[in-house]
């Protein structure tokens, strides 16, 4: 270890305090923010019963753990999300696949892509809704919906700007286009399907609140359509910020994943 | 005794929306086994199509390119041909042995014997101990012997090298050219070296081939003879004659220009 001169640690003391000073701010301001919500509920500056409180929000969120309904919408939301999730990777990588395969495919696709991709995907709920019935596997393609259209473009686009000349290298050692796709396109395109993973996560989410509120039976986002309608917006607004939890959570998971790898190499 | 590889009267041209770009114009030359050969010429002529030509990655239009008196096909990308590009292209996700490997993986010939002559290779060139390096951890002149031995890996009966020192600063250059032009002496390998810098071409070939500006023809090939024993690429640069070749070939560049 070399010495550290009495400059680099100040200048690190300095950057540490910095961190702390931020990371103390966060907080402070979510703090301040539930402490002027819960006075102004309490002291009737705002209608508490349709801005709820954060103390009303927390009991709601305790009695129901204890009745175990809430683990239940949580756990069919999640499962919905995941699998969507998981169907958007893997078909988001095979299409991107095949039209990186098939120039002349991606070439006939690709204003229908674009269109596609620049859809508002809630407009299609209903659709869904009437076409597949009101169950699960819609709520899953609803969820797949928002996200699958944008990952191909961005995972098609990303194979294309794989460097040429690495191509020709594989050519030149007697490789086919498959060669190419297994030894280049797809090892190199790690780091992009990391991160077209890390967006396609909240997407999914975002896709399967929306096919809860046409069409199911429990869920979060079910919970929120019904809280709303029988004016318990306490059960609205928890539901909203277990949504926050959740999507920071697998944010959070795909980061680690992207960080690790990324790492290694 | 035969060549091993003629190249007779070939035209090649580019297409696209814009109109044609006639790249090479009736170019004949032939190659002995075990020769050196360099192609120089004014940057944009031609000498890499003329290389990707001989190597069957692109279909020439007139002529006939035959090695071992057989015709080079597009679809015969063949194994006795040994290509090694501009830069090196290690993949940086692949460790140097993996990538040394790379040629055999994708001709799926990982043998142990193929395996032990790259071993072998690689502690010969100085690189054993980078075996599981990251390319990103490699000097130039390192990556630069490490994509040769994963072309050399390959058992070419021919060498193709595209500007493979370009990249590189100057005095890396001067020694990894001196390093390969050694390396391909060991291995008795016959060569076609494409370069716009007459010095280099002087210093490693036995023949020169000078190539006009666009479109592509030969304008004249030039026998190098230094009269040495051992020639190396840095003992050539210190010959006699070197500088008078030099001269001779920068002339007939310049009257071209």
């Amino acid at each position: 270890m070399p010495e550290v001169s009495s400059a680099q640690k100040k200048y690190l003391l300095r950057h540490k305090h910095e961190k702390q000073f931020v990371a103390l701010m966060r907080l402070l301001l979510f703090a301040v923010f539930l402490l002027l919500w819960e006075i102004s509920a309490r002291m009737g500056w705002i209608d508490s019963f349709i801005f709820s409180s954060p103390c009303q929000i927390y009991e709601t969120f305790i009695t129901m753990c204890m009745d175990q309904s809430l683990f239940t919408h949580i756990g069919i939301t999640l499962k919905e999300t995941l699998l969507s999730f998981v169907f958007v990777v893997l078909l988001g990588i095979g299409t991107a696949v095949l039209l990186w395969t098939f120039p002349k495919l991606s070439a006939i696709l690709e204003p229908y892509l674009v269109i596609l991709n620049s859809l508002p995907k809630s407009a299609l709920a209903p659709l869904l809704i009437v076409w597949l019935g009101a169950n699960q596997r819609t709520i899953v393609v609803a969820g797949m919906s928002v996200a699958i259209f944008g990952s191909i473009i961005s995972l098609h686009t990303g194979f294309q700007e794989v460097d040429p000349e690495k191509g020709k290298l594989i050519a030149t050692l007697g490789g086919t286009k498959k060669d190419e796709l297994l030894k280049i396109v797809l090892p190199s395109s790690v780091p992009l399907i990391l991160s077209v993973m890390k967006v396609n996560i909240g997407l999914c989410l975002v896709g399967v609140i929306i096919g809860e509120f046409i069409g199911a039976k429990s869920g979060l986002g079910y919970l929120i359509i019904y809280g709303s309608q029988t004016f318990k917006l306490t059960w609205v607004l928890m539901s909203i910020v277990i949504l926050c939890f959740i999507a920071m959570g697998l944010y959070g998971i795909l980061g680690i994943i992207e960080k690790k790898y990324l790492r290694r190499m | 005794m035969k060549p091993l590889l003629e190249v007779r009267d070939v035209s090649l041209s580019y297409h696209t929306l814009q109109g044609e770009t006639t790249a090479l114009s009736h170019i004949s030359f032939t190659l002995m086994p075990g020769e050196f050969i360099a192609i120089v010429g004014p940057s944009g002529c031609g000498k890499s199509t003329l290389l990707n030509a001989i190597c069957g990655l692109l279909e020439i239009e007139h002529g006939s390119i035959l090695m071992n008196q057989n015709p080079i096909g597009i679809q015969s990308r063949s194994s006795r041909i040994g290509y090694m590009l501009q830069k090196d292209h290690l993949l940086e996700w692949r460790s140097i042995y993996k990538n040394v490997l790379l040629g055999l993986e994708i001709r799926r010939e990982v043998t142990p014997e193929k395996k032990a002559l790259v071993d072998e290779m690689l502690s010969t060139y100085g690189l054993d101990k980078f075996k599981n390096a990251r390319p990103s951890q490699l000097s130039g002149g390192m990556r630069q012997r490490a994509a040769l031995i994963r072309t050399l890996a390959l058992k070419p009966d021919l060498l193709l090298l595209d500007e493979p020192f370009s990249a590189l600063d100057y005095q890396t250059r001067l020694n990894v050219s001196d390093d390969i032009g050694k390396i391909l002496k060991k291995e008795h390998k016959p060569a076609i070296l494409v370069t716009h810098d007459i010095s280099e071409a002087i210093s490693m070939a036995d023949k020169v081939i000078i190539l006009s500006k666009r479109p592509a023809t030969l304008l004249r090939i030039v026998t190098i003879d230094l009269g040495m024993e051992e020639r190396t690429p840095l003992a050539s640069r210190n010959a006699p004659e070197f500088k008078s070749y030099f001269n001779l070939i920068w002339k007939e560049l310049n009257q071209n220009a």
